[in-house]
């Protein structure tokens, strides 16, 4: 299926799945802190400026002993902590005859930027046949739970899920990877890495100071995003509120974190006319103004009709589908990368975007506006879903505490 | 929608295209002759009232707070030899046009209304030949009533097969239905581009199963595919009353589709984008053995939309050959190439099953449809310039 479309006029933003994430401070013009902490009220890699980097990884844990879990979330934590610091990920002092204990690519290597965000995917509560795990089950998030199949999804299994995720992202890829290498290698035994993803080309923005970058349909993506200064909308749209959910008053503070791996096809793209690439987004591609005109940050207007009473910025544009005012009004925070895994099996560049977004409530943030751009957005003939995961993002652990510690210690 | 060159069926407004004329929003860069032209919300600024014969550009500026237009018209005032419209607020827009010498008028519509701000603009002779544009609209008109006669030639006969298809399968004759499947689909594959317009029409007869909406009953020919080669585990067999009334649909779609096709206009550029969109249907579905989940009957599918892709192309080639001869001798050698490889696969009357390719061959496959689909996707501008 797909629909011939004809011709289009300008062009616009775009970031899958939820309108359009913007780029973060880069480091060359304002020197961010080089550190972020691990401890605090929430978890760092939500909120913080978003870096240049990714690695996304996902495990199944392959332990059945509840105690063997919460170790592992005790060790991630301390070793994480001490990695975003811009330390070795452990300080323990091995034989000449051991292996040692940090694998050594970072060394010499500063912070980076690097943070470390942990999250639980569903099945660490449930297993496939319901069961309860580690004695948490009665303690799930009503909301977490497998995504729904959404129109035109190809998800390969093995890119999707997980019982555990960990997002490490940094301002250098050797960074990231490193992180992910040490805290994967920490869990061998409790833990087995189900799939990972990097990414590049940073899609969040801090302040409209920024330029937006391009995704790779060369289009500015994230022109609205949620911005990490505005706690008021964080707190309304991205932070797990008290009283959200009795049943898991643990997640207080935390997030949810929904990963989407969306395959462009950028040969088609690429053959398709400006006209029609801009009318299935809704903006310019030169400088990123909406069809309906202004500059890059101009408010878009839906309502402007062009020649013969027809809408200027089709109906069925990402950019109005993705749009909070089509989306009861919700917003997320979308902290995506791009990404190339080199090519496939046809010889075509195997890239797409790595969506990320944080959210109060998948249901009501997600899911809804998901569903409406799989069938309507003029896009969706160019993307296809390969991967997915939902995932409950814990709050902040206390120093000397560790991630998770408000569900296992029952506070 | 534009007046001379309107899309193929439905289709959002755009900036104007023109035979003589077209538009073109990239940023490229000034020189070579280009105007600027500035539309505020009461003037019309042209940076020089006169320019040489043969492609005049005017890169068009809104200034104003309402969506403009702009327009080139003939010394009456009143022929307009080109536009561009929906300009909207500080965007914009470039103006192409091949021009001979003579009196014109430059004219922008601040508010789309009303006669908008005109000033006498004149074309001096440089000496360069103009492509006669009255040859070309009775080329067009040619390959437009070409094709509305393969779309009408295609849907009879998608409508004679599905009228059989659907009598074996609703009185449980699969093999019948199963052998008549691929053959018959064949039809609907060559109009696919067409039939997608209908919007209503494409979900209700070619839907697959993962491309359903939530709550979107699932009907036409996927599903009897489905029923017609069951997966070997977690499938019920649809009841004989399920059956007919899938099969009862399907044709119903199909005989609104044919009564639709009937008086169906087309236009060049339509024509164009819809044989790359077909190729482009063969490059997401058929060549990666999506289409056809169930009876792996792609082949017969990427057949049929090369074929629809191919008889688009000859209408075109006449005006083609004119405006770009270079391009078209590469589209009709890549066509021919695609398929030579796609013939290494027939068997019997068909097609060998799309699970029956190796790797490699599938790969064959896939660097054919590149390598005309690039050339392919330049082929509307090029007739249109
Ligand atoms: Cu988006």
């Amino acid at each position: 299926m797909l629909g011939l479309t004809g011709a289009g006029a300008a062009l616009g933003v775009a970031g899958f799945a939820g309108g359009f994430a913007t780029r973060a401070a880069t480091a060359d013009d304002t020197t961010p802190p080089a550190k972020y902490p691990f401890f605090g009220a929430h978890q760092a890699g939500i909120a913080t400026p978003a870096q240049d980097r990714l690695h996304f990884a996902a495990f199944d844990v392959t332990t059945t002993d509840r105690q063997e879990l919460v170790t592992l979330l005790r060790a991630w934590s301390m070793a994480a902590a001490r990695m975003t610091a811009g330390e070795s990920a452990s300080a323990e002092e091995t034989s000449y005859d051991a292996p040692p204990a940090d694998t050594g690519e970072a060394d010499g290597l500063p912070a980076s930027g690097l943070t470390i965000t942990i999250g639980f995917g569903p099945g660490l509560f449930r297993d496939a046949s319901g069961k309860d795990r580690f004695g948490i089950a009665a303690r799930a998030p009503k909301a977490l739970r497998t995504l729904p199949h959404f129109p035109g999804d190809n998800l390969d299994a093995a890119r999707s899920g997980g019982d555990l995720c960990i997002q490490a992202c940094a301002d250098d890829p050797q960074v990231a990877v490193h992180a992910v290498r040490n805290l994967a290698r920490i869990g061998f035994g409790t833990v087995a890495l189900r799939w990972s993803q990097l990414g590049f080309g940073r899609t969040s923005s801090t302040s409209t100071s920024q330029a937006t970058p391009r995704n790779l349909f060369g289009f500015k993506d994230g022109t609205a995003n949620l911005k990490a200064e505005d706690p008021d909308l964080l707190d309304k749209h991205v932070w797990v509120a008290r009283g959200d959910d009795s049943g898991a008053e643990w997640l207080a503070g935390g997030s949810y974190l929904v990963a989407r791996r969306i395959n462009m096809q950028i040969e088609t793209w690429d053959r398709t006319s400006l006209r029609e690439q801009e009318t299935n987004i809704g903006r310019d591609r030169a400088n990123g103004a909406p069809l309906s005109g202004g500059t890059e940050f101009s408010a878009v207007d839906f309502a402007m009709k062009g020649r013969g009473g027809t809408p200027i910025i089709d109906p069925r544009s990402h950019v109005r589908l993705a749009h909070p005012s089509t989306n009861g009004g919700v917003q997320m925070l979308r902290r995506g990368y791009n990404f190339t895994d080199g090519s496939n099996a046809l010889g075509r560049i195997d890239a797409g975007l790595f969506f990320i977004a944080f959210v109060r409530n998948p249901d009501t943030h997600y899911i809804p506006m998901q569903t409406r751009l799989a069938s309507q957005d003029r896009l969706q003939e160019y993307l296809q879903h390969t991967g997915s995961g939902l995932f409950a993002v814990p709050p902040g652990a206390d120093e000397g505490s560790y991630v998770g510690a408000s569900l296992f210690e029952g506070r | 929608m534009n007046r001379r060159l309107s899309l193929l069926l439905a289709g959002p407004v755009i900036a104007g295209t023109t035979l003589v004329g077209c538009t073109s929003n990239s940023p490229s860069g000034a020189g070579n002759g280009e105007l600027t032209v500035t539309s505020t919300a009461t003037e019309c600024q042209v940076s020089a009232n006169s320019a040489p014969s043969g492609t005049v550009v005017f890169k068009v500026k809104n200034t104003g707070n309402e969506v403009t237009e702009f327009y080139l018209l003939a010394s009456d005032g009143l022929r307009i030899v080109g536009e561009i419209e929906n300009i909207t607020p500080q965007l914009t827009r470039d103006l192409v046009v091949q021009v001979p010498p003579g009196k014109y008028y430059t004219s922008c519509k601040p508010g789309m209304v009303g006669n908008g701000v005109q000033a006498a603009f004149t074309v001096t002779d440089s000496g360069k030949k103009l492509e006669a544009t009255g040859d070309d609209k009775a080329l067009i008109t040619t390959a437009t009533g070409l094709y509305a006669s393969y779309v009408k030639d295609q849907t009879d006969k998608l409508l004679s097969g599905t009228e059989s298809f659907v009598k074996a399968y609703k009185a449980g004759d699969f093999d019948k239905a199963r052998a008549l499947y691929a053959p018959t689909r064949i039809y609907w594959e060559r109009i696919e581009t067409v039939a997608e317009s209908f919007g209503d029409l494409d979900p209700s007869m070619d839907a697959r199963e993962a491309d359903l909406e939530p709550g979107q009953k699932w009907t036409g020919w996927h599903k009897i595919e489905k029923d017609l080669w069951p997966p070997k585990t977690g499938y019920t067999a649809l009841t004989a009353a399920e059956r007919n009334s899938v099969a009862d649909q399907l044709l119903k779609d199909t005989r609104t589709l044919h009564s639709r096709t009937r008086t169906q206009t087309y236009t060049v550029d339509g024509m164009g984008n819809g044989s790359k969109g077909l190729l482009d249907e063969v490059a997401t579905g058929k060549v990666t053995g999506e289409e056809e989940t169930w009876s792996h009957t792609d082949l017969w599918d990427f057949q049929g939309n090369v074929d629809g892709a191919k008889v688009a192309f000859e209408n075109l080639r006449p005006i083609l050959t004119k405006k770009d001869p270079a391009l078209e001798t590469s589209v009709a050698t890549k066509f021919t190439a695609l398929q030579k490889v796609l013939d290494k696969h027939r068997k019997g009357d068909g097609f060998k099953l799309y699970t029956e390719l190796s790797k490699t061959e599938i790969k064959e496959l896939s660097d054919a449809v590149n390598a005309l689909s690039e050339p392919l996707s330049k082929v509307t501008a090029a007739v249109l310039k």
